[in-house]
């Protein structure tokens, strides 16, 4: 039954194809250390996967107090067993010879180790100085998709009623933010109506700007093995590179960028054409269904062939193919949500399930999907520029009952004005109204845009930035206090995935000496601050993680993602739960919206919503109006050119994004050998026309250059639209001899260099999928091919592309995947019993202070 | 000239005056990220509205002077005043007083936006009641815009 497989080779293993509506098999992937066999293990540890937001849940090895490996647990709902490359080798990070251990501080211009209580000393004494001259307005804190639940939750608490400031918000802006937004629009409230299980229902799965094969393998594993078994779904891809996706696509789209909302709005036109509206649905769950009628009248395929460069036959067949879905499901990512319009656009994809009446059924649901793993707890606690609990800081009462909750006056929250978004979070900083940054879990001076704006601001004397991580990333280079943070494996916590799974991850090993959990750190820095509650108690009484998970389900209690019936003891069962889960749902829930639209009634919802151009909010007057009875409302937009488009010196369009082998920047995974040697260096994907008209081959080294800089790389010739470039954004400058930027010696290398900073109106993601590009030869190549992947979407073609060897990891890449003959049903009952003992035991062991358990 | 001509001759002028301001205000706060990109988005409209208004007189008896909207000749806004208006915004990037100014932009376009609100209304209801359905069209179809305008220039 098993077998070993090189998982940087054959990213997605090998296949146990299903039935629809079967029952996805079980395939449990493990990895262990060189050297260590499964009878050396001393403990397995629950955990799941921090390096994407699928939630793939897996147990920690532990061997001499050490990680060893992962495995994935074979009775999750999640994964059946599954791990990607990411989650197979990235653990391995943890244990880098250069993690920061030590506090460091800026004085006479550099950074020196110093200890815990005078890097704190600095940031308490800091903190009170700007409360007292400048007011709370002067402080802000950005945060982080990486963390975990129970941190957000005590970050958000101690700065919008500790401090009182407006200004908190995560890179999710730079990931999730129109997730979010979309369905606030669509639905009034946050909160993801579909479920991964649908991928085993539908007969329709389609992909909107969403590479899902590398950025959730696990689920795109599912897809492949349905695929390959009875009865598989047809997909529709929108992408315009060449994915793992779109190779296996019934019909694939490659549009110009910047122009999903007129393809989508083609899509809708023929949609209506044909006659495929669900007219009772619509009638009984949406308001808004006219004025979409009358703004798509003259949105035909043959008018968004033009827009889209796409034959305008093909969008007539996606449209037959999203019409004739029995169960379709659909999936959003970054290809909709770092695009100009991306709120618009992915409202239109709400749109066509609510036109179809494709909500809350096995099969036929919509998953805006997160980049990160933790992303959606950002959202939920209220890190990210919204209010904890999916709160509408317009809604009064909403305010009042979250000052009940923290015991404090509603007028300590602020909430005269929207939560600040990141970008403009950075635009203050730069104005120099914000002189203190919190910057926790993410490196900004590589994933933001425009890179040599931000690293001018973050150097500013005036501005007084903390950063909390693992490594000395480009960003604590520029800090003025850095923090060395402990994490995954290291700490314990919750957090939940892109379908509203919550998984519990245990502390596995103990954190390197110097090092302290992100919780610990935040809940220091309120206990010196004093932080207190409108009867003189402590804001912040909580003292460990679950404690602060309990006093989280106290601020969830009512709302969408009601976790007031999880528990600690309850996670360490069988499988991650899906919120809401409380009295009414003990087990949780698959699925939202199965019953009509739940969270949309004016009293109710998180938001009044916004006009999809300007961004300006709508007032709950025109809310009340508009959605009375509290349904889905369908939003319309019309099509609005991208602000940067090809020119004579810029002829190219570029985008960013991502692969398989590395997660943000490369913090983690550029420190695990088997991913970093996948994917080394930074390249160029360029056209095969493109490249045949100047004379390009692969390997040559280019630069990519816009007004705001420029970068250079290999080029990768494959069968990307031509017109357009692709950069990686993973790369920085850590693992160069320039530090954090380019320098006399070191060439942009970052992709950020060339993106630009505009953002869409509605949820204020910037827009790293929509710029025009120069592209130049700098010199030849040498022979040897781009440092880019042969297993994904940055594939050779061409000629010359069959020389290119293949991406293998050689025998330190192998990992075995046991097929299990057991029925899954069998499977839960017999795990529950092991795995609550097993978990009981590693509680007790670390309770006890022991490394060790037995098992 | 009666009411019609007048108004329309009014709302003529308005919408160009409205597309200059989004124009000048946008590369006055060009630091200001998403100022400048939705002013500028905002200031199609306006130039989609007097192209408009010009067809509509024709039927009127109006020659309105299309002219070229402020910023359509230039959109990449590289004329010389503009130019200098976005240096100055650059170069007052790093200060926080241009807040106030900006300020005093927002207030002024909202005005602007209001006074165009209000010339659409009378318009509409002219056409309502001479039953005329050329220009009912015109005012349903761009007054919305109008509306969004300003509640987009709400600072």
């Amino acid at each position: 039954m098993d077998s070993s497989v090189d998982r940087i080779a054959q990213p997605w293993g090998g296949r146990t194809p299903y039935g629809r509506h079967d029952a996805w098999p079980t395939r449990v992937d493990t990895h262990l250390m060189e050297g260590v066999s499964p009878g050396d293990v001393q403990r397995w540890v629950r955990a799941a996967s921090i390096l994407h937001s699928d939630g793939d849940a897996m147990d920690i090895a532990v061997k001499d107090g050490r990680m060893v490996g992962v495995r994935g647990r074979a009775e999750d709902r999640v994964n059946h067993g599954r791990l990607g490359p990411k989650d197979l080798f990235g653990w391995q990070a943890n244990a880098s010879s250069d993690r920061l251990t030590r506090p460091l501080v800026r004085q006479d211009g550099r950074l020196v180790e110093t200890d815990w209580a005078t890097a704190m000393d600095r940031i308490v004494s800091r903190s009170k100085d700007l409360l007292q001259e400048k007011g709370p307005g002067s402080i802000g804190f950005y945060t982080t998709g990486q963390l975990f639940l129970e941190e957000y939750y005590t970050l958000a608490v101690l700065a919008r009623a500790g401090i009182g400031t407006n200004h908190l918000d995560g890179n999710t802006r730079l990931c999730t933010s129109t997730a979010a937004e979309a369905l606030k629009e669509s639905f009034g409230c946050d909160g993801q109506p579909g479920s991964y299980d649908d991928i085993d229902h539908a007969d329709v799965i389609a992909l909107f700007g969403h590479n899902l094969a590398e950025t959730q393998p696990v689920q795109w594993m599912r897809v492949l093995d349905r695929l390959d078994g009875n009865d598989p779904p047809r997909l529709l891809c929108v992408d315009p590179r060449p994915t793992q996706v779109a190779r296996r696509a019934t019909v694939h789209l490659a549009p110009r960028l910047g122009t999903n909302v007129a393809l989508l709005n083609a899509l809708l036109h023929e949609i209506l054409r044909t006659g495929r509206v669900d007219h009772a649905y619509v009638e009984a769950h949406t308001v808004g269904f006219e004025e979409l009628e009358t703004r798509i009248k003259d949105c035909t395929p043959e008018w968004a062939a033009g827009v889209c460069d796409v034959p305008a036959a093909r969008i007539a067949e996606a449209a037959e193919i999203l019409g004739s879905a029995d169960r379709l499901l659909s999936t959003v990512l970054q290809g909709v949500y770092q695009s100009h319009q991306a709120t618009a656009a992915a409202v239109q994809i709400n749109n066509i399930h609510l036109i179809r009446g494709m909500l809350g059924r096995p099969g036929a649901g919509v998953l805006q999907m997160n980049g990160q793993p933790t992303a959606q707890n950002t959202r939920e606690c209220g890190a990210n520029g919204d209010l904890p609990g999916f709160r509408n800081w317009e809604n009064d009462q909403h305010v009042a009952d979250l000052a009940k909750v923290w015991n404090v006056e509603p007028k300590q929250i602020p909430h005269y004005a929207p939560p600040t978004q990141a970008m403009q979070m950075f635009r203050y900083a730069e104005q120099g109204s914000i002189r203190m940054l919190w910057i926790s879990g993410t490196n900004p001076a590589v994933s933001l845009p425009e890179l040599s704006r931000i690293r001018s601001l973050l150097s500013q004397e005036r501005l007084f930035v903390v950063v909390q991580d693992l490594f000395l990333t480009e960003t604590a280079q520029l800090a003025d206090v850095v923090l060395p943070a402990a994490t995954w494996g290291e700490k314990t916590g919750t957090f939940t995935n892109a379908d509203r799974t919550v998984h519990l991850a245990e502390k596995a090993v103990e954190p390197p000496d110097g090092t302290k959990p992100d919780l610990d750190i935040f809940l220091d820095y309120a206990a010196r601050m004093d932080f207190r509650d409108k009867d003189g108690g402590p804001l912040i009484p909580w003292h460990d993680p679950e404690s602060a998970f309990e006093a989280w389900k106290r601020c969830s209690a009512g709302r969408p993602c009601d976790y007031t019936g999880l528990t600690y003891d309850k996670l360490r069962g069988p499988t991650g739960i899906q919120w809401p889960c409380n009295d009414d749902a003990p087990d949780g829930t698959e699925r939202l919206y199965t019953d009509g639209i739940s969270w949309s009634h004016p009293d109710t919802c998180e938001t009044y919503g916004k006009d999809l151009v300007t961004g300006a909010s709508d007032s709950v007057v025109e809310y009340r109006s508009l959605n009375p009875d509290g349904k889905a409302m369908i939003k319309a937009a019309d099509y609005v050119p991208p602000h940067e488009g090809p020119s004579a010196d810029h002829p190219f369009q570029l985008t960013t994004g991502r692969t398989i082998y590395h997660f943000h920047t490369r913090t983690k995974t550029g420190r695990a050998p088997q991913l970093d040697a996948a994917a080394p260096d930074v390249w160029v994907e360029v056209s095969v026309a493109d490249a045949a008209e100047r004379d390009l081959g692969e390997g040559d080294l280019v630069e990519v250059s816009t007004p705001r800089g420029a970068l250079r790389g290999r080029v990768r010739v494959t069968g990307i639209r031509p017109g357009l470039l692709f950069v990686p954004f993973h790369y920085g400058y850590w693992d160069t001899p320039a530090g954090h930027g380019p320098d006399e010696n070191t060439p942009g290398r970052a992709a950020n260099e060339a993106t630009v900073t505009d953002w869409d109106p509605v949820s204020k993601q910037p827009l790293f999928k929509t710029a025009a590009a120069a592209l130049t030869l700098v010199e030849r190549g040498d022979g040897r091919p781009a440092p880019a992947p042969t297993t994904t979407a940055s594939a050779p073609s061409g000629t010359g592309g069959e020389r290119v060897p293949a991406t293998t990891g050689g025998p330190s890449a192998h990992a075995t995947q046991s097929a299990h003959a057991i029925r899954p049903e069998d499977a839960i009952r017999s795990a529950h019993a092991i795995r609550s003992e097993d978990a009981a035991q590693s509680a007790t062991a670390l309770r006890n202070g022991r490394e060790e358990g037995s098992q | 000239m009666n009411g019609i001509t007048l108004t329309l001759r009014a709302l003529h002028h308005g919408e160009k005056h409205f597309a200059g301001h989004l124009v000048t205000v946008a590369e006055r706060h060009r630091t200001e990220h998403e100022i400048f990109y939705v002013a500028t988005d905002l200031a199609r409209w306006s130039r989609e509205h007097v192209q408009r208004l010009a067809d509509t007189g024709h039927h009127y008896g109006l020659n309105l002077d299309l002219g070229r909207a402020p910023g359509t000749s230039d959109p990449s806004g590289t004329g010389v005043l503009a130019v200098l208006r976005e240096k100055a915004a650059e170069a007052m990037g790093r200060r926080p007083e241009p807040g106030l100014l900006l300020l005093r932009d927002l207030r002024e376009l909202h005005l602007g936006a209001t006074e165009n609100s209000l010339y659409w209304e009378m318009l509409a209801q002219a056409a309502q009641a001479g039953k005329d359905d050329r220009l009912l069209a015109l005012a349903s179809s761009c007054h919305p815009r109008t509306l969004r305008q300003r509640a987009g220039q709400t600072p």
